[in-house]
C-alpha cells in the first residue's frame, strides 16, 4: 500500500469526479464554501465537457492558505464517483495522494495503485438503506460524501450545517433531510475510517472581507449598477449566465414598487445578429445597452460592430472567451479573441477592450464599459473568459460610490440646440475626436441627422468625397487616442530589485502570474510585471516595453495575440517580446509560467 | 445625389395641419431613385399620411436596411432622425430603438431583397415579437442597386429584363406576417395612392406590429412584359379587398355609410379604421380566412390589395415585457442604480 503520504494543512488540491446531472454540483460547492467559512481561501473550478447529462464532470478545489487563486495543477485527493473516468482519475493522482471512492461494489486490486492511499466507503449501500426514492438515493450520496470528507479533512460539520440553514431557509423539510445525510456521512467516517488523512483543514483568518462570486454574475451586476436598461442576447456557453444573472438582479433591484413596471428590457433574441442589432438600436436611441456572448457570437456580430464603430453608436459587449477557433472547445477557457475583437469587422477599425482580472473587476469594468461607450460613442468589449466567468472566485468586495454620476458623454440637449449651438454629428468640436450627438425626438427643427454605415461629411450628409472620408477616419483615430487616456490604466508590480526583465499579462492569468512571480523571485529571477487592463494601450505600456531588454508576454492562446497587438500598435521591437503561451483549454498555472520563464532565463541549466 | 437638400421655398398659401406644419415640412432630400420609381410614390404617401395624422416629424424615428428602398427614408421626414442600418437587419435595430424610447413612432422601411432574403429571419421575429412599428416593404421583385437580379419575392415563371425565367417559388411576406402574428397586415400598390395613404395611416396608428407589403414597380429593371411586378401587370390584376378611410380619434366621425358594406374598427388609441368591403365574403379579423383568400386569388394571378387583417386591440412588446411607462432612455441613476448600501448587503450575502 502507501509508501509516503502527502501531508499538508490548508494547502492541497482535491478533485471530485462526477457524472453530469447527478446533483453533485451543489454538494461540491458546499464543500468549498465550508472551507472558506473556516477562514481558509479556496479556488474552485468547474471542469466540464460540452454535454448536458450523463457524461463526466469534475470540480476541483484548491485549498490555499497563501491565497493563490490560480489553478495549481496536480491532484492530492480524488473523490472518484464516476466509473467511466475511473482509470484516468486514479492515474491523475499525485504519488502519496488519496483516493476516496464508493466501495459498495468491490473492485479488483488492479484498478488501484500502490503509491496512493485508498479510502472506500459504501455510499450506495448506505443511501439505499436509508432512502426509498431513487432520486434521493442519488442526490444524498453527494451530501453523505461531503459529511465523510468533513470528518476526514477536519472541516467542522457545524459550518456545513450553517450553510444548509442559509440555503434552505424557510424550507425546513429540505433542511432536515440534508442535515440527516450529512450526519450519515460524518458518523460512518468517525466509526469506520479511523486512519488519519494527511490533508487537513485548520481554522485560519485568511479570507477577510473578500467575497466569493463568479465573474458572469459580477459583470451582470456591474451592468445593473452602470445603468444598462436594454440587454439583448442569445444563449452561448460560457456567457449565458451573464444575461440570466442580469435578469435576476433586475428583478430584484429594478422593479418599480408602485407600479410593478420594469426599468429594464431583456430580449432573448433569435440569434447573435439580432441581439447586437437591438443593442445598436438602443444605443442609437440613448439607452445603455449590452449583449453577452462568446467567440462564435463575436464572429456573427462583426458586421454590426463595424457599423457601430463607423456610425459612432455606444454599445457594450461582454465577451466571455472560450476555446476557439470555430466551435473550438465550448467549455474550456482561452484568451483567444483579442485580435478578433480589437479589429472586429472589415475596413480600418479599432475597438476598446477591457481585461478584468477577477469578478471584482468584472463588476467595476462592466459599469465602466457603459460609461466609456457613451463617452466615446463606440463599441466597448469586456473581455472576460470562462475561467473567471463561470467559476466562483474569492475577490475584493464590490464597491460603489453613490456620488458618482453616469457619464452620458456628449449628448446635445434641446436647450443647447435652441441656443444655437452648431450641431455637426461627425464634427470634431472639442479636438478630442469625439463628436456631439443628439437623440431622436430631441427638437422639432434642429439636430436631426441621418446616420448610416456609408461615408458622410461632418454634418452627416452622404458624401463620397475623399477629403470628407479622410477627415472622418482620422478623427476616429484621434478618438481612439483619447480612449487610451480614459480606459483603466495598467497596474505595475515592480520587482524587489532592479532588473532588465519584464512581464506583461492580463485578465484571468493574474492569480497564477502573482504566484509565479513569487516562485521566480525565490529562484532569483526578478521581473517587473505589468498587468494590462485595456486596449488601446496607454503611453505607459510603450514605456514599459522600452525600459526592459526582454518582456515576456503571457497569454492563453496559440498565436500570441496580445503580443501581436503590442507589436502592431506600439511599433515595439518583436525581438524584445517573448511569447509565453498556454492554450490547452485549462486555466494557466503558476507552474507553467515559472517553467516557461525559468527555461528561457536559464537555458543551459535546463539543458543540463 | 442624396446630400442635395430641397430648396426651402414654399407657396405662402400652403395648407397647415393641426401641429402647424405644411406638407413640405414632411419632405426630405431630393430622391436619387430613377424617375418613375414606385418607391418615390411610397415616400409621397408616407409624407401625406404623416401630415394628415398631424404627427410632429421629429417624433418619428425612421429606420431602414440596405437597398433602393432603404435609401428612401432620406427622402421624407427630413426633421426626423434616420438610420440606414445593415442589409436585412433593420428589424432588430428598430426593436432596440423602440425598447429605448417607447414614446416615438417607429417607421421601418425595407425592400424585398432586404426583408425576404438576408432579412427573412429578422422580419419574422420582429413580427412575432409584436414590436410596435409600421414596417413597410417596398416590393419590386428585383435587386435594383445591383442591376436586375431576381429577389426572393419574384413570382415563379416571371421573366427578368434579360429574359431569364424565375424558377424559384416566391416568398410571400404578407402570408408570413399573417402566420407569425403581426396584428395589422396589408398590401398596397405604389400606383394607388388613394388606398396606400390610409393603409399607412392605419399602420402608424396601430398599437402592435403593422406590416404593409407595397408592390412598387422598378422602372429600370422590372417594368416589362413578363414581370408580375410591373405597373401594367399590377393595374390589370389588382384585386382590392377593401377601400379604407382612416379617421383620427380626435375628429368627429363623418358619416358615409352604405349599410352592409362598411366596417368601422376602433383601435386602442381611439382612432377608427373604416373599411368599405368590396367583397362581401371577405372577413377582416380572421387570419386564416385572410390567408386562404389571398392564396386563392394568387393562384388566379391576382394581386390582392387592401387591409387584410387587423387586431384592433393588439398590444406590443413593451406590454409583454411590462416595461416602465417612462422611456428607458430617460431614466437616471436614481431609478437605475441600487446604490452602495444595497451593494453592501449583496457583498455580505456572498461571504
Amino acid at each position: 500500500m502507501t509508501q509516503q503520504q502527502i501531508e499538508a494543512v490548508n494547502d492541497f488540491v482535491i478533485k471530485f469526479a462526477n457524472v453530469n446531472g447527478s446533483g453533485s454540483a451543489s454538494a461540491n460547492e458546499l464543500f468549498a464554501k465550508a472551507i472558506l467559512r473556516m477562514g481558509v481561501p479556496v479556488s474552485p473550478r468547474n471542469i466540464f465537457p460540452s454535454n448536458i447529462q450523463g457524461l463526466p464532470t469534475w470540480y476541483e478545489v484548491r485549498v490555499t492558505e497563501d491565497g493563490h487563486l490560480g489553478r495549481r495543477g496536480g491532484t492530492d485527493m480524488m473523490v472518484a464517483m464516476n466509473p467511466q473516468t475511473w482509470d484516468a482519475d486514479v492515474a491523475e493522482l499525485a504519488p502519496g495522494g488519496y483516493l476516496f471512492y464508493d466501495s459498495t461494489r468491490p473492485l479488483p486490486p488492479s484498478r488501484f495503485r500502490d503509491d496512493i492511499r485508498v479510502i472506500g466507503m459504501p455510499l450506495t449501500e448506505i443511501c439505499n438503506a436509508v432512502y426509498q426514492d431513487p432520486r434521493q438515493r442519488q442526490l444524498f450520496k453527494n451530501i453523505v460524501y461531503v459529511g465523510a470528507l468533513a470528518v476526514l479533512l477536519g472541516i467542522e460539520p457545524e459550518v456545513v450545517e450553517k450553510l444548509f440553514g442559509e440555503q434552505y431557509k424557510g424550507k425546513e423539510k429540505l433542511l432536515a433531510s440534508n442535515v440527516q445525510a450529512l450526519h450519515l456521512g460524518c458518523d460512518f467516517a468517525r466509526e469506520n475510517l479511523r486512519e488519519p488523512v494527511g490533508l487537513q483543514v485548520r481554522r485560519a483568518d485568511r479570507v477577510g472581507g473578500r467575497i466569493f462570486v463568479d465573474g458572469n454574475s459580477a459583470a451582470a451586476l456591474g451592468c445593473v449598477y452602470g445603468g444598462a436598461t436594454v440587454a439583448a442576447w442569445y444563449p452561448i456557453t460560457p456567457s449565458s449566465s451573464v444575461a440570466e444573472a442580469f435578469q435576476k438582479y433586475c428583478s430584484k433591484f429594478r422593479v418599480d414598487p408602485a407600479t410593478g413596471q420594469h426599468r429594464f428590457a431583456i430580449v432573448q433574441a433569435e440569434d447573435e445578429l439580432a441581439s447586437i442589432g437591438m443593442v445598436v438600436g438602443a444605443g442609437w436611441n440613448g439607452a445603455r445597452a449590452f449583449t453577452a456572448t462568446s467567440g462564435p457570437g463575436i464572429s456573427l456580430m462583426a458586421e454590426f460592430i463595424g457599423l457601430a464603430y463607423f456610425a459612432e453608436i455606444p454599445i457594450t459587449l461582454i465577451n466571455v472567451q472560450r476555446g476557439g477557433p470555430s466551435t473550438g472547445m465550448p467549455t474550456r477557457t482561452q484568451q483567444a479573441d483579442i485580435l478578433a475583437c480589437a479589429y472586429a469587422s472589415h475596413g480600418d477599425t479599432k475597438h476598446v477592450l477591457l481585461f478584468p482580472e477577477d469578478p471584482h473587476e468584472c463588476f467595476a469594468h462592466a459599469a465602466a464599459a457603459l460609461d466609456l461607450a457613451d463617452r466615446l460613442q463606440t463599441p466597448v468589449f469586456l473581455m472576460t473568459d470562462l475561467d473567471i466567468g463561470m467559476n466562483q472566485r474569492l475577490c475584493e468586495p464590490f464597491a460603489w460610490d453613490d456620488s458618482q454620476a453616469y457619464d452620458r458623454g456628449k449628448v446635445m440637449s434641446a436647450d443647447e440646440l435652441e441656443a444655437g449651438r452648431d450641431f455637426g454629428r461627425y464634427k470634431d468640436v472639442d479636438g478630442d475626436g469625439i463628436p456631439w450627438r443628439t437623440l431622436p425626438g430631441t427638437h422639432p427643427t434642429k439636430g436631426s441627422y441621418f446616420t448610416r454605415g456609408t461615408t458622410r461629411d461632418a454634418y452627416a450628409r452622404y458624401s463620397e468625397r475623399g477629403p470628407d472620408y479622410i477627415y472622418n477616419m482620422e478623427r476616429l483615430l484621434k478618438k481612439f487616442a483619447t480612449a487610451a487616456t480614459l480606459v483603466p490604466q495598467p497596474v505595475l508590480r515592480p520587482a524587489a530589485r532592479k532588473t532588465a526583465l519584464g512581464v506583461i499579462y492580463f485578465g484571468s492569468t493574474s492569480p497564477s502570474m502573482h504566484e509565479a512571480l513569487d516562485a521566480l523571485e525565490a529562484q532569483g529571477i526578478h521581473l517587473n510585471a505589468m498587468r494590462l487592463r485595456a486596449f488601446p494601450f496607454p503611453e505607459s505600456v510603450a514605456q514599459f516595453v522600452a525600459q526592459h531588454e526582454q518582456v515576456f508576454v503571457v497569454e492563453q492562446n496559440r498565436d500570441a495575440q496580445m503580443r501581436s497587438l503590442l507589436v502592431n500598435e506600439l511599433n515595439a521591437d518583436p525581438a524584445r517580446l517573448i511569447r509565453v503561451l498556454h492554450f490547452d483549454g485549462t486555466p494557466i498555472t503558476a507552474r507553467f509560467i515559472v517553467q516557461a520563464i525559468a527555461t528561457h532565463v536559464h537555458p543551459t541549466k535546463e539543458a543540463a | 445625389m442624396t446630400y442635395l437638400a430641397k430648396p426651402r421655398l414654399r407657396h405662402p398659401t400652403l395648407a397647415v395641419n393641426k401641429v402647424g406644419y405644411t406638407r413640405r415640412d414632411y419632405e426630405g432630400k431630393i430622391s436619387t431613385l430613377c424617375a418613375g420609381c414606385g418607391h418615390d410614390s411610397i415616400s409621397a404617401a408616407i409624407i401625406e399620411a404623416c401630415w394628415e395624422l398631424d404627427i410632429e416629424p421629429h417624433r418619428v424615428a425612421k429606420l431602414s436596411g440596405i437597398g433602393c428602398s432603404s435609401k428612401t427614408p432620406d427622402y421624407f421626414l427630413g426633421a426626423s432622425h434616420g438610420f440606414n442600418t445593415v442589409h436585412g437587419r433593420m428589424p432588430s435595430v428598430l426593436t432596440g430603438a423602440n425598447l429605448a424610447n417607447r414614446d416615438l413612432l417607429y417607421l421601418g422601411v425595407s425592400g424585398d431583397g432586404d426583408s425576404a432574403s438576408i432579412g427573412l429571419g429578422q422580419f419574422a421575429h420582429a413580427m412575432r415579437r409584436g414590436v410596435r412599428m409600421a414596417y413597410i416593404v417596398e416590393n419590386n421583385g428585383v435587386y435594383g442597386l445591383t442591376k436586375g437580379q431576381f429577389s426572393a419575392t419574384a413570382d415563379q415563371g416571371s421573366k427578368s429584363k434579360k429574359g431569364v425565367v424565375n424558377t424559384d417559388s416566391p416568398v410571400d411576406l404578407v402570408a408570413m406576417a399573417l402566420q407569425l402574428g403581426a396584428s395589422y397586415v396589408g398590401r398596397g400598390f405604389s400606383g394607388n395612392k388613394a388606398q396606400l395613404v390610409p393603409l399607412i395611416k392605419g399602420a402608424i396608428s396601430h398599437g402592435g406590429s403593422a406590416f404593409i407589403d407595397v408592390i412598387s414597380p422598378c422602372v429600370a429593371f422590372n417594368n416589362h412584359p413578363g414581370s408580375t411586378k410591373s405597373y401594367d401587370y399590377v393595374r390589370e390584376h389588382n384585386e382590392a379587398v377593401s377601400r379604407i378611410d382612416f379617421i383620427s380619434g380626435r375628429d368627429e366621425i363623418s358619416v358615409d355609410i352604405e349599410p352592409g358594406e362598411v366596417m368601422d374598427v376602433r383601435q386602442h388609441d381611439g382612432t377608427l379604421l373604416r373599411l368599405r368591403s368590396l367583397h362581401p365574403d371577405y372577413t377582416l379579423g380572421d387570419r386564416h380566412a385572410a390567408m386562404a383568400y389571398m392564396q386563392r386569388h394568387q393562384e388566379m394571378g391576382e394581386v390582392v390589395t387592401g387591409l387584410l387583417y387587423v387586431d384592433p386591440l393588439a398590444t406590443d412588446l413593451h406590454t409583454a415585457l411590462n416595461t416602465s411607462g417612462r422611456p428607458l432612455n430617460a431614466l437616471g441613476p436614481a431609478e437605475l442604480c441600487p446604490g452602495a448600501s444595497a451593494l453592501e448587503r449583496l457583498n455580505a450575502s456572498l461571504r
